[in-house]
């Protein structure tokens, strides 16, 4: 996306997917969203990674190519994945044993709003009046960790970071960090910080494209990003 | 118990499913632990007013989720397409696009109230709570949303949780890859997901299968859902055009 003031290019969905993956610990039990969340698969190196679907698999790493379709084996996001030696299989119960035991460490999701105070929106366009929940809320509401990945601006160029969610929500005060297309951000008690800006952005362009006040060091760190 | 369990064909494994009857459909969505064959007979049923009870319910069809390329997929929006369900209560209704409209969104705008959406790890632990004997539990999915509403509310410690009710239904319908003559089951890989606990769920729990083994065959340590929760059990023919 590149709107008229913008200072330089917006990231692109796999530069935010591979930001992401570099605050993944080590050991971690990890649950990828769809859309940008589901990218960032193909940039985690480190093996102690495990990556959970909650359809029942965990410890999978890439899909299968087109002539090596096992229909038993796929992701939350009906993509099919490849076997490798990591990976198990278990049922509903316990995959939500899983998320809603507190055993999933970090969760990489997409938002249609977040606001100041963590709260997530991410399920449904009132607009629309349908939408589907699947595991978000359960993710959302009972992971350590909740990472956001997103553009920082619907297609009109209107903030997604916002005082309070005017969609539907899908749990409160819940969201850890946002990693945005211009920025890298962290909620902390009620307050936006931002950490990180994407090349040729700076906070004050960036504060002319956020709803909310950005709190930043002065040494902000400007993104080293890789063409991906 | 023998071969009293097997049945020749879908159609008469599904006869006697009746108008107003609750069905749950097994696996997770898509192809895989879906069972395609005993839902396709039952969608040729002259009946109306079913409960459907699933998962990711209604995407397949108009985007191909969890469905090999050059598929025709199928999803439980049949049972809206064919107007023999009045209800359903699911986590994924329909997709994120709405062109096509899917058979399930073209229900829902006739009959808003008749699609109850349920985040994923409640309704798997309201039908497990169901098959296990536990009448309803409190979660904390759900705090601060509009699933709240109306719900019964309890803090343990300082943490808010919801009550939620036990789900079960008359029939479950469900894919596993083998089943011996007594109806002990194992599934492949992530076609398991919502099966196991929605055939302890159920009144009459039936199964379409790849393979049935003589009893014993099976590794007694290796049972994924034991027989006592199968009523039926019919083989799927090899080489149809569905995974």
């Amino acid at each position: 996306m590149k709107f008229h003031l913008d200072p330089a290019p917006r990231l692109n969905k796999n530069q935010i997917a591979k930001i992401a993956t570099k605050f993944l610990k080590n050991n971690s039990l990890i649950n990828l969203g769809i859309g940008i969340p589901s990218l960032c698969a193909q940039f985690i190196k480190d093996p102690t990674i495990l990556l959970h679907a909650e359809n029942g698999v965990y410890g999978f790493n890439k899909f299968a190519s087109e002539e090596n379709i096992n229909t038993d084996i796929m992701d939350a996001g009906g993509n099919f994945l490849d076997m490798n030696k990591n990976m198990v299989f278990f049922d509903s119960v316990e995959s939500f044993n899983l998320i809603r035991g507190g055993h999933i460490d970090t969760t990489i999701l997409g938002a249609f709003q977040v606001s100041k105070s963590g709260d997530i929106a991410n399920w449904i366009i009132p607009k629309r009046g349908i939408g589907s929940i699947g595991g978000a809320m359960d993710l959302c509401a009972n992971t350590k960790e909740i990472i956001v990945t997103m553009e920082h601006t619907t297609k009109k160029n209107e903030s997604k970071i916002v005082d309070k969610c005017v969609f539907p929500l899908t749990a409160v005060s819940c969201v850890n960090k946002i990693i945005t297309d211009v920025g890298i951000f962290e909620l902390d008690n009620n307050s936006l910080l931002l950490k990180e800006c994407a090349p040729g952005w700076d906070p004050i362009t960036i504060q002319k494209i956020t709803d909310v006040t950005i709190e930043y060091d002065e040494k902000i760190i400007f993104m080293d990003i890789d063409d991906v | 118990m023998g071969n009293q369990k097997i049945y020749k064909s879908f159609d008469e494994a599904v006869m006697d499913i009746r108008s107003h009857s609750s069905v749950m459909i097994g696996g997770f969505g898509g192809s895989g632990g879906q069972p395609t064959r005993l839902m396709l007979a039952l969608s040729k049923r002259d009946i109306k007013g079913l409960t459907i009870i699933g998962n990711v319910a209604g995407i397949s069809e108009t985007t191909g989720y969890g469905w090999p390329k050059n598929s025709k997929p199928i999803d439980q929006g049949i049972f809206f397409k064919k107007g023999i369900a009045n209800k359903i209560i699911c986590s994924f209704p329909v997709p994120a696009s709405q062109n096509p409209k899917s058979h399930i969104e073209k229900f829902w705008l006739e009959n808003k109230d008749s699609v109850e959406i349920v985040p994923q790890g409640t309704l798997i632990e309201k039908i497990r709570s169901a098959g296990a004997g536990i009448p309803a539990f409190y979660t904390s999915t759900g705090v601060g949303t509009i699933i709240e509403k109306q719900k019964e509310i309890k803090f343990f410690g300082k943490k808010k949780y919801l009550l939620e009710h036990a789900l079960s239904a008359d029939f479950a319908l469900i894919r596993a890859n083998v089943a011996d003559e007594n109806g002990n089951l194992q599934f492949l890989g992530t076609s398991r997901a919502f099966s196991p606990a929605m055939a302890t769920a159920s009144k009459i729990t039936i199964v379409e299968v790849d393979e049935i083994v003589k009893v014993g065959d099976l590794d007694p340590n290796n049972i994924h859902t034991l027989g006592v929760h199968i009523n039926r059990i019919v083989k799927r023919r090899k080489n149809d055009m569905y995974p």
